[in-house]
């Protein structure tokens, strides 16, 4: 019984790796492969784990491949989004189907803070007198001053 | 149980190979740190196929280490990018 469900367990973990990596190969630009990639991949992270778990049916064991699912599960949204979001800034051209980009002139080039372009006129002046106090990122035009 | 464990490296083999042919192909940097943690998650079931063929629980230690480096390394190189380095490699 229990094997059967590691079996399956294996393979599905398996198939849906082999999903992220076709989605990786196939998609047209990089937010649609970051899609693919991240929710698969920490799917068959986690299926795996869980099929060691039950294989070793050990306390240690299931504390480690625990943390191993947490982690994953903490981990992959960050990293996505940090990429998403240099990959954004850097400019990347996105799909020709794309249909709509809500971001487009709402990051600010200079601090790298988004904006919602909903702003009255004065958060948007408190913005612009805070823009010099705190910088959050550093960029090479900072540097240079 | 045999057939199972070796389907599935088989699996997850040709996984592999096509996130390479993104790693090699990839048109931006970005596209390749993706690829990359792609890689490196399939790396981490690849050890837990490992760890159940070869009845050994030492190698799940060697799982979270790769989960770790993974994620600073796509950590790392959005902080890099971010900050104005080469962007077409």
């Amino acid at each position: 019984m229990i094997d059967w469900l590691i079996k399956i367990l294996m393979l599905a973990s398996a198939a849906f790796m082999l999903l992220a990596a076709v989605g990786i190969v196939r998609l047209p630009d990089l937010l649609t492969r970051m899609h693919a990639t991240t929710k698969a991949g920490a799917l068959g992270v986690a299926l795996m784990m869980l099929a060691v778990a039950l294989h070793f049916a050990d306390s240690v064991v299931s504390a480690k491949t625990l943390a191993v699912i947490l982690f994953i599960f903490i981990t992959a949204p960050i990293a996505a989004h940090v990429i998403g979001r240099a990959g954004y800034f850097t400019g990347l051209p996105l799909c020709e189907q794309t249909i709509k980009d809500e971001l487009v002139d709402c990051y600010d080039e200079k601090s790298h803070r988004l904006l919602s372009g909903l702003e009255t006129e004065e958060e948007l002046e408190a913005y612009r007198q805070n823009l010099d106090m705190k910088p959050r990122i550093r960029t090479k035009a900072q540097r240079l001053e | 149980m045999q057939l199972v464990i070796y389907l599935t490296f088989a699996i997850l083999s040709l996984a592999m190979i096509l996130v390479f042919v993104r790693l090699m192909i990839g048109p931006t940097l970005p596209d390749r740190v993706v690829a990359l943690e792609l890689l490196a998650s399939i790396m981490v079931g690849m050890i837990g196929a490992y760890a159940i063929y070869t009845n050994r629980t030492g190698f799940l230690d060697v799982a979270i280490v790769m989960a770790l480096t993974a994620f600073l390394a796509a950590v790392g190189f959005a902080r890099f990018l971010e900050r104005g380095g080469p962007r077409h490699d």
